[in-house]
């Protein structure tokens, strides 16, 4: 049976979904669904765009408005939908690969900018849908199908990359902590501005085999057991951090967004005409 | 006594004109010379219009967000020049499978690469049908004057929307920096196309990728207005979902050909002059064609039997046309900015029936008139 969740905001004909067992793209799936269910969005007014890749697959089980874009434009075709409705609450579901990588250079501006986008990385730290190449994300010495030898690149942190960006909401969840991950994304969809929710997903497919992290649940129990909320480790011992990674609200401000100022120099000048 | 403002401007700006008098409302872009004037104009303008104007990271994001722009149902423009162009080829694919009306304008300068900034070419020709990967639609207007210009780019807006897929107006730098007296037509003088919409008794039923009967496009929906439909660059269903089923691919791709191939009439621009008694045509487009008018002329008045053929509309072709001509066995000369591009469509098409002769130049000056009058007196 699907819960009430499910039927009244999925295209229940368009599932099952595509993703491998154990993959953690449907849980932060649902997490967005039932976050955008608990603000009350109307729904004709909410768009969902995504790039290319695994995590891009989400928008077309969703029962929105929604934008299946190229590889890594998902955020510079919704920089277009959002500034021409700005009535249209534009979130946008994207990979570690899709949105760091090749579309990197739209990560920052749209940042830069404080546009209105809400934007949901499942991050897997692995290119999935191409069968598991390393991607920004994955972590140093890990491997990959191009990483052989292991993978002597540096992790991006994308949190931190959008932060100095100009993002005014940043926050980490992960496919494990479900109920915060909702939180977390609801207020990001809440402010009024660039938000960006970094939620960590697991590939055991690729990822994981290619990384003997073991089966779906060993990984689901690693995000348990290495995720420390932000809060809780400014008060912990260095010791206590170790091959720890930071889960919460990295930063929550306001700074004026990109479409109510354009709107403003439209009333001044189309007025003046 | 229509009341019509005369001005002196540029092609670019003019382009802009044509585009506010289309019902331009969103302009994404990134600067480039030649065709930056277009953004600035587009940036100073659309507000007053309650337009918008956005400058993107880069070309491929001027690109995607104007198609983003369409979607959310405002008629979208943007404009580029040639490594630009290039970059904007991927999203271009996507509007065409997709069917997102929108106007993509190359104000083409010699390449290949960063090339000679900026001087005139016509080198972007072939990209501009064949740029992105895979079989896909093509509409490509070329203008030879300032007012042709206005006109063009009014009317690249009326066959995106009606065919919704992206329509290109390849200007050239001759004709997007040059000067002339244009007079504006008034707003009841300009036909005017915009795309066609569901009703909202169809919002239950409404099948984004449907083409009703005796339409020629599916009816466009709007993001926001209470359709839920689903876009993508995948192959898709009349729905709009993914399908990786042969037939249902096979129907798109040939559907969204045959839109702009069954209705070439249509499309299809085109003009000719001194036809009846020649023996030679000069097949001209873009800035060359002022030229090649101008070469034609002086060959007539030495006795030498010489007509021309203005190509406005680049793609799709008019083979119909050509056919008659090489039937007459008139020889066709083809003068452009680049080592022969467009030829090579003349001769397919004219697979022998007459002679075909290319004058191309890649040193970035224009063609003059005595070099295209040289090779008539040669090929005569």
């Amino acid at each position: 049976m699907s819960s009430q969740l499910i039927k009244n905001n999925f295209r229940m004909d368009r599932l099952p979904h595509i993703w491998c067992p154990g993959c953690g793209h449907g849980i932060i799936m649902r997490s967005m669904a039932q976050a955008i269910q608990n603000l009350g969005l109307d729904k004709q007014k909410v768009c969902i765009v995504s790039g290319i890749g695994c995590s891009s697959r989400a928008p077309g089980y969703m029962d929105f408005n929604t934008l299946h874009t190229t590889h890594g434009r998902a955020l510079a075709f919704a920089t277009g939908v959002k500034l021409a409705n700005p009535e249209l609450k534009v979130i946008v579901v994207t990979g570690d690969g899709d949105c760091s990588a090749i579309g990197g250079n739209h990560l920052i501006h749209t940042a830069r900018r404080n546009i209105d986008i809400t934007t949901i990385v499942f991050n897997n730290n692995i290119y999935g849908m191409t069968g598991g190449q390393y991607s920004p994300t994955t972590p140093t010495n890990d491997f990959g199908t191009t990483a052989p030898f292991g993978n002597i690149d540096k992790a991006f942190d994308i949190c931190k990359l959008v932060d100095g960006a100009g993002a005014t909401y940043v926050a980490r969840g992960t496919a494990y902590h479900v109920n915060q991950l909702t939180k977390i994304i609801e207020k990001a969809i809440s402010n009024i501005g660039f938000s960006l929710v970094d939620a960590i997903s697991i590939c055991p497919t690729y990822y994981g085999r290619k990384n003997k992290k073991g089966t779906a649940v060993q990984m689901m129990n690693y995000l348990k057991d290495s995720a420390v909320d932000t809060k809780v480790a400014e008060k912990l011992p260095p010791e206590k951090l170790e091959n720890k990674f930071f889960i919460g609200e990295f930063k929550n401000t306001t700074e004026p967004e990109y479409t109510e100022e354009y709107m403003k120099i439209i009333k001044k000048y189309q007025k003046e005409r | 006594m229509k009341n019509r403002k005369v001005k002196l401007m540029q092609g670019n700006e003019a382009c802009v004109e044509g585009a506010l008098a289309a019902g331009m409302k969103f302009y994404a872009g990134y600067p480039i010379t030649p065709s930056t004037e277009i953004a600035e104009i587009c940036s100073q303008k659309l507000p007053l219009v309650g337009g918008k104007f956005i400058q993107m990271e880069d070309e491929i994001a001027g690109m995607a967000a104007t198609i983003g722009g369409s979607l959310a149902g405002l008629k979208s423009m943007t404009a580029t020049s040639g490594p630009g162009f290039s970059l904007k080829q991927e999203n271009i694919g996507y509007a065409a499978l997709a069917e997102v009306p929108c106007v993509i304008v190359d104000v083409q300068r010699a390449g290949p690469s960063t090339g000679l900034p900026t001087a005139p070419s016509q080198g972007d020709i072939m990209q501009a049908k064949w740029g992105t990967h895979g079989d896909h639609p093509v509409i490509a207007l070329s203008p030879t004057s300032v007012k042709e210009t206005f006109d063009l780019t009014v009317k690249c807006f009326n066959l995106s929307e009606k065919y919704r897929t992206p329509v290109m107006l390849m200007l050239d730098e001759i004709v997007g920096h040059m000067r002339e007296k244009i007079e504006i037509p008034e707003a009841d003088e300009i036909e005017i196309y915009d795309r066609k919409k569901p009703t909202q008794d169809e919002v239950d039923t409404y099948k984004a990728y449907r083409v009703n009967e005796g339409e020629i496009v599916p009816a466009m929906a709007s993001f926001g207005e209470g359709f839920h439909f689903h876009v993508t660059g995948l192959m898709h269903d009349e729905f709009g979902f993914p399908s990786n089923d042969a037939d249902t691919a096979d129907k798109l791709l040939r559907r969204i050909m045959n839109k702009i191939s069954d209705n070439v009439d249509d499309i299809v621009m085109f003009e000719e002059e001194f036809m009846e008694d020649a023996e030679m045509v000069v097949l001209a487009y873009g800035g060359t064609y002022r030229s090649a008018r101008s070469a034609v002329k002086k060959a007539r008045a030495m006795g030498l039997k010489v007509g021309l053929f203005k190509a406005i509309t680049i793609w799709p072709f008019r083979e119909k046309r050509v056919i008659e001509i090489a039937k007459d066995q008139k020889k066709i000369l083809v003068p452009e900015l680049n080592l022969g591009q467009y030829v090579l469509e003349v001769e397919r098409i004219v697979a022998g029936k007459t002679e075909v002769h290319s004058l191309g130049k890649v040193n970035g000056e224009a063609i003059t008139p005595d070099e295209i009058l040289a090779k008539i007196r040669e090929v005569l």
